[in-house]
Formats: structure tokens, sequence, C-alpha cells
């Protein structure tokens, strides 16, 4: 057997630098930016709408339609190298003006750094934006939510279906703020769709023609998973 | 079974008439001591509550002396379902459709305050109660309960088992949910019991 | 006299199938004097072994898949070739919930989140809240929630190594951690009062102060923990049965670990060497001595391994925090957050209402956002919030870990058997409350 992987440390590329130590008194605005910001600008340009520094955290916020070779220049290049993605989620403001941002929150291992990179999505328009799964196959489920619950279309991406509520959920986007609390539908009308899977139907049709099965299941369970039935999935 | 009104169990009927025997009483209290006192639980865990119930099964507090260790996951060998947890909707069909794989005699416990009733979670995804979509005999509030708590209601359980005569023929009818909408008690009643109370109604308020 | 011919079937084992796939009849003949004898069978036929895959589903019921989870395996006969996992049978809307509450209300939902590191929950989401409001924590607080932290990551290994060994086979084991899970919980309890949902912090400070005697009881629990890792030590990690079972299993390069997102034990056991209390620091962990287990072959042995030594570690942690206790105030002194004390709410008409404002409306933060991770025993956890002056987040979301970690199962158990599944299932160590939030 090997010998096992080499030990890949974080903040290997910051040489003799002091320990980190933990923030004290961090200001609401203003501080120090993380110096990827201004590396950003120069490489961008105006790609970079705004830069701003809320509680320590450099918050970049870029054009949605450049996020992918920005996000893809900030993993391979030598100077950046964040090879860590650590969320991928949106928000959407109270106020029905404001758009939805798609938030990414980046780490650099090496460089142990921490960037928040954001990309606002106007309203009225559809919700789509570049899937940075290519880049961090992270990236698969974290995107895969964030379409289950706001309804933002990663483009892209290899299999982007609702991963939380089940596929054929009919009340909308749980997360966006048009969306109830309790739903849209009264609860006895939520459990009559949520009742209405069989989960004897077992796979759908997605798994089986996956693994080339559909042939062999019993005729029975043919006949049902034609005429519809899902499984709850 | 758990939602239809049982007979006031202090009552006593005496009816001269009937068949019913110093033998089928002996009967009836063999077959409920053994069933009471070896109810293999069918641990449908979910979340929170599950930990408390392996705590239960642990050293400290020990099913074991209530027959209970053999935790059977398969619901065809299964006494008693468990549902310690929140159950989501999406989780619905699952614990229906094992509720119906278990043979009779069965009974359901509903432990902690998820479900039986929802708990905090009351929005679009948590089943506001198990009992709406299957027959609950005890509830056992709490958030977890204690591992005594649950104790309780598995000795609450027990003396719900002894009480049972065969002659009763209601008593181990499996109910049939209703074919087109698959619910068992009607909808205006599941709208009922679900419906928010107390303090969560002014809670969808955002802003503020 | 004419022979008779009679067919009998004859078991599989003697004669193989023919081409269509069909037990081989061996045709007996009998002979004149009624004895039978044998006619010569036709060749045998292998059957064809290799054939169509088989499809399986394990769960969302199931004793070994930690929870909720529905994992859709292909195999080629034991082999898994394509496992897809399905989440979301636990999924509560606590992200929709908490945009309806306010900060403090929030904090029960961060114990049900992920229920086993409960305190730690607390911990990280007022550690976000604090950065959110602008706050700083006194020094006994600070101490004091690392303490919650420790305790919580100790209380959370203790489950995932009983629940894994159940899984591989050892029972004993299990009743030893939930034993040793019921002192912590004795502790939480003798502090707050609640064993497993806590809800141990309030922004900008702690529920309650620790009471009197319950230093000497968590010394009493460290001085005696250690030998109940030992004997599990003992037991397990030069066990045959054990190591055969989870070398090689699961492996991840690192270079895949860090591109899957993978973070806590699953991370350092593929060799990175990140550790949120080491890289990026919180509550003064830089001045404790302790150190972060690194494996190297990123295999289920090795997770295993760094648990159990982050067991060993925390008890070190616990140990150093408990010494150097600082007296004081738990709570910061910040009114616009801390509730004013009984007997002045009660008798001045200032803090009586200041106390109604603040259990009314809550404590509101400054616009912004604030996401400040925290090592919980599954990696990196962290609240994201998002501020609009109110006070009820706009958006509140919780980084996962074992969301993440459980992503990458896919590419784990490709090519293992199917009781590897279970094994390396068990060793991402998840939690489904945290999973489907």
């Amino acid at each position: 057997m090997s010998d096992g992987f080499e030990i890949q440390y974080a903040g290997s590329a910051l040489g003799n630098a002091p320990a980190p130590v933990t923030p004290r008194n961090v200001p609401n605005r203003g501080g120090d930016a993380n110096p990827s910001a201004a590396a950003l600008r120069q490489q961008f340009g105006d790609a970079i709408q705004r830069v701003e520094v809320v509680w320590g955290v450099t918050n970049v916020y870029v054009r949605p339609d450049r996020v992918l070779d920005i996000v893809r220049w900030l993993h391979d290049d030598n100077s950046q190298r964040y090879d860590y993605l650590s969320d991928v989620t949106a928000v959407e403001f109270r106020d029905m003006e404001a758009p939805i941002e798609v938030v990414w929150h980046l780490r650099s291992l090496p460089f142990r750094r921490e960037l928040r990179l954001k990309a606002q999505l106007p309203t009225g328009k559809p919700l789509e934006i570049a899937s940075v799964w290519s880049i961090y196959k992270g990236a698969d489920w974290l995107e895969r939510e964030c379409f289950d619950m706001f309804g933002i279309r990663f483009v892209g991406h290899p299999d982007l279906r609702r991963i939380l509520m089940w596929e054929q959920y009919r009340e909308g986007f749980p997360l966006r703020k048009d969306f109830p609390l309790r739903g849209r539908f009264s609860r006895a009308e939520q459990l009559r769709q949520a009742l209405a899977a069989n989960p004897e139907a077992r796979y759908s049709m997605e798994e089986l023609s996956i693994a080339d099965a559909f042939e062999d299941l019993p005729t029975e369970m043919r006949k049902r998973l034609q005429g519809g039935e899902r499984t709850g999935e | 079974m758990g939602l239809t009104p049982r007979p006031e169990h202090r009552v006593v009927e005496y009816n001269p008439t009937s068949q019913e025997g110093w033998v089928a009483t002996r009967l009836d209290f063999l077959v409920n001591w053994g069933r009471a006192n070896s109810l293999w639980p069918m641990p449908f865990g979910t979340a929170c509550c599950a930990i408390e119930f392996m705590a239960t099964a642990a050293s400290r507090f020990d099913l074991a002396r209530f027959g209970m260790e053999r935790m059977s996951f398969s619901p065809r060998q299964a006494d008693v379902l468990i549902c310690a947890g929140r159950v989501p909707f999406k989780l619905a069909p699952v614990i229906r459709r094992i509720w119906q794989q278990m043979p009779q005699p069965k009974w359901a416990i509903a432990m902690g305050a998820c479900a039986s009733s929802g708990n905090i979670f009351d929005n679009y995804a948590v089943v506001q109660g198990i009992d709406t979509i299957i027959p609950v005999d005890v509830y056992v509030p709490g958030c977890p309960p204690r591992p005594e708590g649950l104790m309780y209601g598995i000795m609450l359980l027990q003396e719900k088992v002894k009480r049972e005569r065969m002659n009763d023929k209601t008593i181990r009818s499996e109910m049939e949910p209703d074919p087109n909408s698959k619910l068992y008690i009607p909808a205006p009643v599941i709208d009922e019991l679900s419906e928010p109370f107390g303090n969560s109604v002014h809670q969808t308020r955002s802003g503020l | 006299m004419a022979t008779q011919k009679r067919t009998v079937e004859v078991a599989l084992s003697t004669t193989g199938v023919d081409a269509q796939g069909r037990p081989q009849r061996v045709p007996l003949v009998t002979a004149d004097d009624g004895s039978p004898v044998a006619v010569e069978a036709p060749p045998m036929v292998e059957p064809d072994l290799a054939g169509e895959h088989m499809l399986i589903n394990i769960g969302p019921q199931h004793p070994a898949t930690h929870g909720v989870l529905r994992l859709v395996l292909e195999l080629d006969g034991e082999t898994v070739v394509r496992c897809i996992p399905h989440v979301g049978y636990l999924h509560c809307g606590f992200e929709k919930l908490g945009e309806y509450r306010q900060y403090n209300q929030i904090l029960p939902l961060t114990d049900r989140e992920d229920y086993l590191n409960a305190m730690g929950n607390n911990v990280g989401f007022v550690m976000s809240a604090e950065r959110l409001f602008g706050i700083e924590i006194t020094e006994r607080c600070k101490v004091l929630r690392v303490i919650a932290c420790e305790l919580s990551r100790i209380a959370s290994h203790l489950v995932w190594l009983g629940t894994t060994c159940i899984d591989i086979g050892a029972f004993t084991p299990f009743l030893w951690a939930f034993q040793q899970r019921e002192y912590i919980y004795d502790l939480i309890e003798k502090w707050v009062g609640a064993r497993l949902t806590p809800t141990i912090t309030r922004v900008g400070g702690l529920a309650a102060d620790i009471p009197d005697g319950w230093m000497t009881e968590l010394r009493n629990f460290t001085a005696k923990f250690p030998n109940t890792v030992d004997e599990i030590d003992k037991m397990l990690t030069k066990n045959g049965i054990w190591v055969g079972r989870t070398v090689g299993l699961g492996v991840m390069t690192p270079d895949e670990a860090t591109n899957y997102g993978l973070s806590g034990p699953m991370l350092r056991a593929s060799g990175v060497a990140y550790d949120v209390r080491k890289d990026f620091p919180y509550y003064d962990y830089e001045t404790y001595d302790f150190d972060v287990p690194v494996g190297t072959n990123g295999d289920v042995y090795d997770r295993y391994l760094v648990r159990m030594e982050e067991l060993r570690q925390s008890v070190r942690i616990i140990e150093q925090a408990a010494n150097r206790l600082p007296d004081g105030p738990i709570n910061v002194d910040d009114p616009r957050v801390i509730l004013p004390s009984k007997s002045k709410a009660t008798s001045e008409m200032e803090s009586m209402i200041h106390h109604f404002k603040l259990v009314m409306e809550g404590p509101r933060p400054p616009l912004g956002e604030a996401y400040v991770a925290m090592e919980s025993p599954k990696g990196e956890k962290g609240y994201y919030m998002v501020s609009d002056g109110t006070s009820k987040p706009v958006r509140w979301r919780i980084r996962p870990p074992s969301f993440v970690n459980l992503s990458a199962i896919p590419k784990m158990v490709e090519g293992h058997l199917l009781s590897d599944v279970i094994a390396i299932n068990a060793s991402i160590d998840i939690v489904m409350g945290e999973i489907d939030r």
C-alpha cells in the first residue's frame, strides 16, 4: 500500500506569517478588504460592480453574466487559489423591488482568505445564473437546493432537480417571500398530494433509465410507472 | 383507532346472558399480558427524539426490562410503531406504508411534540401530527421527551393493551383510508387539527 | 419389453443450464430389469453470471442509514456501480421559519437542526448573530461557550462511534458510548435543565451561569472519560475485523476532498489540514494548546482514527478552559440585546419598557450580513444571516457540513461492495436534521 497522501496545510501559501487570531471589535463597515477584491478589479474591470467590507468580510458584487469567468479565475489563478467553496445560496429581500442576490462563499485554504461573491438577478426576468459545478463539485447539491427553494436555474448544472421537496411538488418555491409560511394549499390538500405518492413504485423513470432495468420490472410495476404513478421523490 | 372514543374503562359491562366466562377472561388476561410485556417496537426515528429513544434503549434507562430491546426494523415483525421525530410531507407516504405493512395487533406511539402535533414546525413542510396519517394510541409530549417520559408512555400503552378484550370485534380492525384522497379522517377535521393556535398565529408577521 | 422413459428434473448444481437458461433435464431411462440408466447428458453451458445490473433501494426507513436517507444503488452482483442518494425526507423548513422569528427565538431551532451537536449549534448561531450586532461578549462567556462546544463535540462523536459500531457489527461500544453521553447529559441538565436541546446561549450571553459544583463534576467527567476512549480504542483500533472492514474504503484524495467541499474529519482524514478553529479562529482558540489530527489515507479507518483522537483533544481543551475560567458576568452589558434584571424591570418604569420592547419586538441589529464559521463535529458549520434592520432576519442560511459531505457519497462508494456502503455512509457522520433542515 502506498504511503498515503501528502498532507496539505491550510495557510501553506503564506510562508512565515503569524498564526491567525480571533478577530476582535470587527467594524460594521470599512476595515481591511480582502486583497482579492483589488486583484479582481484589476483583472475584470467593470464586471465588478461594487466592493464592500461588511463585518470584516469582503463582499464583491459581480455582473451575473461574468460569474463563471470570475469564479474560474479565482480558482485557477496562483495568486488567488480559492480552492474551497463553502456555500452557494440566495437571498430575497422583503422589498419587492430589490433584486434576488445569489451569494457564493469562497475560501482560499492556502492563503487563509474568505470572500463573498454576490450577483444580483434582476426582477421581472427568469432567474438564471451560471453554475459553478464545473469548477467545484461541491456546488452540485448546494445549487440544487437553491433551485428547489428559490427557483433559480443554474445553467450548466448536470442534474438540476428538486432535492429537499419531492419532484412533483406543486406549491412553488418555499423560500420566496411571496410563498406563505404554511404553504399555499390547505393542510388536507397538502396531505392528499403527499400521500398520492406510492413509495412502492420505488424508482423514478430516471433511475430506471440509468440502470436500463425497466424491462426487468414486474408487469404490474411497469404499468404503474407508465401510468404516471410517482414514487414521492 | 386512536381517534375513535373508547368506552370508559372504569365501567364494567355486565351482560348476564353473554357467554364470556371464566375461561375467556383468563385467556384475555394471558394474551394481553403476553402482548404488553413483549411489545417489539418499530423505531421510526427521524430526528432528535430518535436519539432520546436510543438513550432510552441504552444502559441507563434500558428498554429491555419492558421486553422492548428487540428493535424490529422490519414492520412485518413489529408490534408498536414508535414515531420518534418530525415527519415532513415527503415522509408521509412512507410512514403510512410502514403502518400498513405492520400486521395486527399493532399500536402506535407518537413520541415527542413533533409527531403529536407538529411542534414548532408549523409550516409548509411538516405534517401537523401523525394522527392525521395513521391512528395513534399514545402521545408522549416533550421536545424531546425525557426517557422517563417515553417509558411512562410505554407503560400507558401497556395498560391500554391489557384493557383489550378478545370479544370486542372492532378493536383490531384495520382502518382503511378513503381510496380517493388516501385520508383516514375527513379533510375538514385535518384542517381543524392542524390549525395554528396560541402564539404561532402571531408569528407569521415578518418585519416589525 | 419396451423401455420407459422418465424425465426427472435434476437440480441445477449438477448439470448447469441450457442455452435458454433453463435447468437442464437429464432423462433417465429404465432398463429392462427396471433399474434406471442415465443417458449421457448434453454438454454443460455455464450460465452467464455477469448479466444485468440490479437496482436496490436502501431506506428511507432503515436502521443503518443514520436517519431518513434513501440510497438507490445500482449493483453488479454485490459491487456498487452507481449510487443515487435522495434526501429531503426530514426537510422541515428551518430557514423559512427563521425569517419569522426574532434572533433569540431562532435559537431553539438551531438545537433541533443538528441535534447531536446542539450546544455547538447554539454557539455557532450566536457567533454570527453577535457579529451582526457588533457585540463583543465577556471573557467568562467565551470560555463557557468553548466548554459547551467541546462537550458537544464529544457527545456527537460518541453517537457517531456508537452507531458506526452497530452498523459494522459491534454492539458493545454503543452502550459504552451512550453511557458516557448520559454523563454529559447530566452536566448539561444541571446547567440549563434540558438534555438534548439545551438552547444554552442567548445573543450577548448565556441562558444561565453554571451552578455551584458544576466545575467539579466537569473535572470528574474529564478525568474518567479518557478511560472509556482507551477501552474502545483497545477494542477496535487493532481489531482484525474492524480493520478489515474499514481500511481502504471510500477513499477521497485531498484535491477531490477540497473540491467537493468536504470539511471536518472527512477532509482531515484525506490529508488536508484545515480546521476552522486553527485557521479562522474564534473565541481565542489560538490560545488553547491542542492538536488537530490529520489522516493520510482518506479511508474509513482514517476517519475513525481522526475522530477518536479528536475526542482526546476535546478533553484537553475542556481541561484548559476549566482552568482558566474567569469570574465575571456572563451577559454583555448591552441594553440593545440583554434584558434588564427582573428586580429593575419590576421597579423602574424605563426598565419595564425596555424589557417589554426587547421581548415583544426583539433585539434589532443594524443593516448588514454576517457569516461566521465554526468547527462543528461534522465540519465547517456557519450561519449566514442578513438583516434589514428589523428584529427578524431577512435570510437565515445554515451552511450544512453533512449535506456537502454526503454529496460526495456517489463518488466514494463506486466499486465497493454493498456492505461497504453502510460502512462508508457511517463514516461520513451525517445528521439528517442538518442535511434536510
